[in-house]
């Protein structure tokens, strides 16, 4: 890891919650990286949740992702700008094998620029079984605006020991 | 009731506050709406996988035989 990652905040739940926000986010970085260990309560062996930036909720998000599950490989976009960013497969469900999370990563390079933001993700899901997705996205913020906040909100709750990580990279 | 989880960076704080019932009905439409989206989603790749199997079985090859021609 680049000597340049910073620890933003962090936050581990202790109880589940519908959702988490890291707010106030700082400007002096240049970009930023939120390491996640999710798992959700929703039925289903793999969860759904969303991302809203800014608390912009306007139709000023869209997504190109590819994902497998271990027998079929598939690709869909949501082109036309939805009121958020969707992460539909890779968080283990309430189905999927007891106390496993998954393994996410978003990157938002420069965070405080002002132009439309192409963000990264990559999510793998734990699961011991036949079917566990790996998903890639690329999503487009179209906002110049600074990025200020992040809410990752879960289909039902994300639940304890679920793990949120917010880095800051100087000089990237 | 639910609750959201609010990281101040700027403080280091974390508080913890319970939904509002207008959020909670909110949540609830989006639990609905992901719902729909995971079922949509499991169907297309059934289907998938159902026209790939009744693909070999007209050809007459297994799938290692199909990733052998393939590769």
């Amino acid at each position: 890891m680049p000597a340049t990652y910073t620890l933003i905040s962090s936050n581990v739940l202790s109880s589940s919650a519908a959702s988490v926000t890291f707010s106030a986010i700082p400007a002096t970085y240049t970009d930023l990286v939120v390491k996640l260990s999710l798992r959700g309560d929703a039925g289903g062996s793999s969860n759904y949740y969303t991302i809203v930036l800014n608390s912009n909720t306007g139709n000023v998000y869209s997504s190109t992702r590819v994902f497998g599950n271990g027998s079929t490989a598939s690709s869909d976009r949501e082109a036309t700008g939805n009121p958020r960013f969707a992460v539909s497969q890779g968080m283990p469900g309430a189905s999927a094998t007891s106390n496993t999370f998954s393994n996410d990563e978003i990157y938002l390079p420069s965070y405080t620029v002002s132009a439309n933001k192409p963000i990264s993700q990559f999510v793998v899901q734990e699961n011991n079984d036949t079917t566990a997705y790996i998903q890639a996205q690329a999503h487009l913020f179209h906002s110049t605006a600074t990025v200020s906040s992040i809410l990752l909100t879960a289909a039902s709750n994300f639940v304890s020991g679920s793990s949120f990580y917010l880095y800051g990279i100087s000089n990237a | 009731m639910p609750t959201k989880v609010i990281v101040d960076c700027s403080t280091g704080e974390t508080s913890i506050v319970e939904l509002t019932a207008e959020e909670v009905a909110d949540l609830e439409t989006a639990r609905l709406a992901a719902e729909d989206q995971r079922k949509a989603e499991e169907a297309e790749a059934a289907a998938k996988a159902e026209a790939k199997a009744a693909l070999l079985d007209k050809l007459g090859i297994t799938e290692d035989e199909a990733k052998l021609l393939l590769s």
